[in-house]
């Protein structure tokens, strides 16, 4: 236990006598009460007693140094401290202590604020730009010369991207087939119409849905690994290495993974419209609409236009996804949290952009009357 | 100078390793490996690369189990404690990992706060003050609000030992401290070292293979040998590189390079 006693002497001196021991489990009630028997005379010369002292550690130090760094007009000193104690203690300056030599910097006023983010979007307009023109580039010449292409990492990053990939597009189709079959199915049996649902499925997950969806759920899944990979490389100072040796990392990390996005990409929208289609038909047997019927139904609705229209998109949103997962990876910082925030960008940009190229798609579809 | 009543007697054995064997997977680096850690003492566990020597601290400190003996720390066994045992016990000690291991979302100063606002229930302007205080101990008082990935490995190192100590735990494990600091950094990690060691009885158990600090700061050492799976001498630096007789700790402790049997 630690103990103060406050005594004012005859000769206008204000002793503070410590006692006990002095560590963060006996200063918590005892650091406001020094502090405050210290400034009640601040006119008073005062002189902190650690005779009693039994033990001081770094938090009993830093008692000391609070009341040695306290503006007052009275001289204060610390007396009959253990030479052991004093010892630790001389290693600090309370003059240094007084103010926080490094505080945080005062908030830039709103105008300010508004500029940095402004020239941040800029900057990092610029950097997309520039980074299409590198890929465009790289892309180029990985045509013109494949055997500069690392074809073993285009193999592994391709299972990652397309074979790991089956069982979430899988899932998430079939569902999707389902539930656009159930909520389609009862309203439209009111009017007997129930046999239309396979026209609706048909059109919607070749030109719209299996496309999007896939592309979503890559972009969640290969571009944040794409940007967390990189990422993680550039933290390491990987991507550096591969500067100084000479190698380019947007042709040596970027190209293989979009060469691999764009062999995938198309085969699992192929894969996620047809077990999509197969959902819608498993549920609406339960409307009494036989398997063959739902699959004549599709035959004579969709045309070879609706689904190149979806399959052409596939290769446009590989490319997106691959592009901004490494572009991402690319930008990351220093530090731990770079990693996820680089991931996290990644997806969100991905998928605002899909959505965005998805609309463009749809208009020019439309002005083309396809 | 006479010892204040408060501190710990010195000598008392406070870490005892009795016939640890450790490794990954079950497959042991280190076999049968026995020593004493005493009160006070700066004990340094040397080593080649992948001789064993973090290996060794990861198991003393809890974070890996090993694969045969036992760790006592203050008497109890950390290999049988169980989780909440283990917790307690892990709050008595500070580690200092070799990146410095600072959280990279929070500024040093935080960094350093963290232990204190946990563990302690001192007023905020005075956790404030000590965790300062600790990084004007390791020379980053003009740095508290920089954010870890601002700063050099040495500095996140500094700042890591600075955390370690936050709570002036009476056992201190360091991990490669000295590597990548300046000569004059290192050299007064060194003089710090020594001065919590002698003046509060701290005791260190500091994995390293800077030999400079080893001759400066250290009472006595193990050295760990890949080959041998374990420890090949141990004792006070100065008299093993001075009296030693095996070729194997006399190479390692004057810098000769390794030759190869014809």
């Amino acid at each position: 236990m630690a103990a103060l006693a406050i005594n004012d002497t005859a000769d206008g001196r204000r002793t503070l006598a410590l006692t006990g021991r002095l560590d963060a489990t006996t200063l918590p009630g005892l650091w406001d009460a020094a502090r405050r028997a210290a400034a009640d005379a601040p006119r008073r010369p005062l002189v902190i007693d650690a005779a009693g002292v039994e033990y001081c550690d770094g938090a009993g130090a830093a008692l000391f140094v609070d009341l040695l760094r306290q503006p007052r007009e009275g001289k204060v000193e610390v007396a009959n401290l253990h030479p052991t104690y004093a010892a630790l203690l001389k290693q600090f300056d309370p003059a240094v202590l007084v103010h926080d030599l490094d505080p945080e910097p005062p908030r830039r006023p709103a105008i300010e604020e508004l500029g940095y983010a402004a020239f941040g979007v800029w900057r990092d307009i610029r950097t997309q730009v520039q980074f299409i023109g590198e890929t465009f580039a790289a892309l180029v010449f990985a045509v013109r010369y494949p055997r500069s292409v690392r074809w073993k990492d285009v193999w592994r990053i391709c299972e990652q991207v397309g074979a790991d990939a089956l069982p979430i597009v899988a899932l998430i189709s079939f569902l999707l087939g389902m539930i656009l079959a159930f909520q389609s199915a009862v309203p439209m049996k009111r009017f007997g119409a129930e046999i239309f649902v396979a026209d609706l499925i048909g059109l919607s997950m070749l030109r719209e849905l299996g496309p999007l969806m896939t592309a979503i759920l890559l972009a969640g899944r290969s571009g944040a690994a794409f940007a967390a990979e990189i990422g993680t490389m550039r933290v390491n100072q990987e991507v550096d290495a591969l500067s100084t040796m000479g190698l380019s990392p947007v042709r040596f990390l970027v190209t293989p993974r979009i060469i691999a996005a764009v062999l995938m990409t198309p085969l699992l929208v192929l894969f996620s419209d047809l077990v999509g289609m197969v959902g819608g038909a498993i549920t609406m047997q339960s409307f009494s609409i036989p398997i063959v019927t739902f699959l004549k139904e599709i035959d004579s609705a969709v045309n070879m236009t609706d689904f190149l229209a979806g399959f052409v998109k596939s290769f446009v949103f590989a490319v997106l996804i691959a592009g901004i997962g490494c572009l991402r990876g690319l930008q990351t910082r220093a530090g731990a949290s770079a990693v996820g925030d680089a991931a996290t960008r990644a997806v969100v940009t991905g998928i605002i952009l899909l959505v965005v190229v998805d609309g463009l798609f749809a208009v020019a579809y439309y002005l083309l009357d396809i | 100078m006479s010892v204040p009543p408060g501190l710990p007697s010195e000598g008392e054995v406070i870490i005892r390793v009795e016939d640890v064997d450790a490794g990954y997977d079950g497959v042991a680096i280190l076999e049968h490996v026995s020593f004493d850690v005493r009160r006070g003492e700066v004990f340094g566990i040397l080593g080649g690369s992948g001789g064993g020597k973090s290996t060794l601290m990861k198991v003393m400190i809890g974070l890996n189990p090993p694969i045969a003996g036992h760790i006592f720390i203050g008497g109890e066994d950390i290999v049988t404690a169980g989780d909440a045992q283990l917790e307690g016990l892990q709050r008595t000690f500070g580690v200092m990992y070799q990146s410095g291991a600072l959280f990279g979302s929070m500024t040093l100063l935080e960094n350093v706060r963290l232990p204190l606002e946990i563990y302690t229930e001192l007023p905020d302007d005075a956790i404030d003050l000590v965790a300062r205080m600790k990084l004007e101990l390791v020379g980053l008082e003009a740095f508290t609000g920089h954010m870890p990935a601002e700063l050099s490995g040495g500095m996140q190192k500094r700042a890591g030992i600075a955390r370690a100590m936050a709570l002036d735990p009476s056992i201190l494990f360091l991990d490669e401290p000295s590597s990548g600091l300046d000569p004059i950094t290192a050299a007064s990690l060194d003089a710090t070292i020594r001065r919590l060691s002698d003046n509060l009885g701290v005791t260190f158990v500091i994995v390293t293979h800077d030999l400079g600090s080893v001759f400066v700061a250290m009472d006595r050492v193990i050295l760990l040998d890949r080959r041998a799976k374990g420890i090949i001498a141990e004792g006070d630096p100065r008299r093993l590189r001075d009296e030693t007789t095996d070729p194997r700790v006399r190479a390692f402790f004057r810098r000769e390079a390794e030759t190869v049997a014809a």
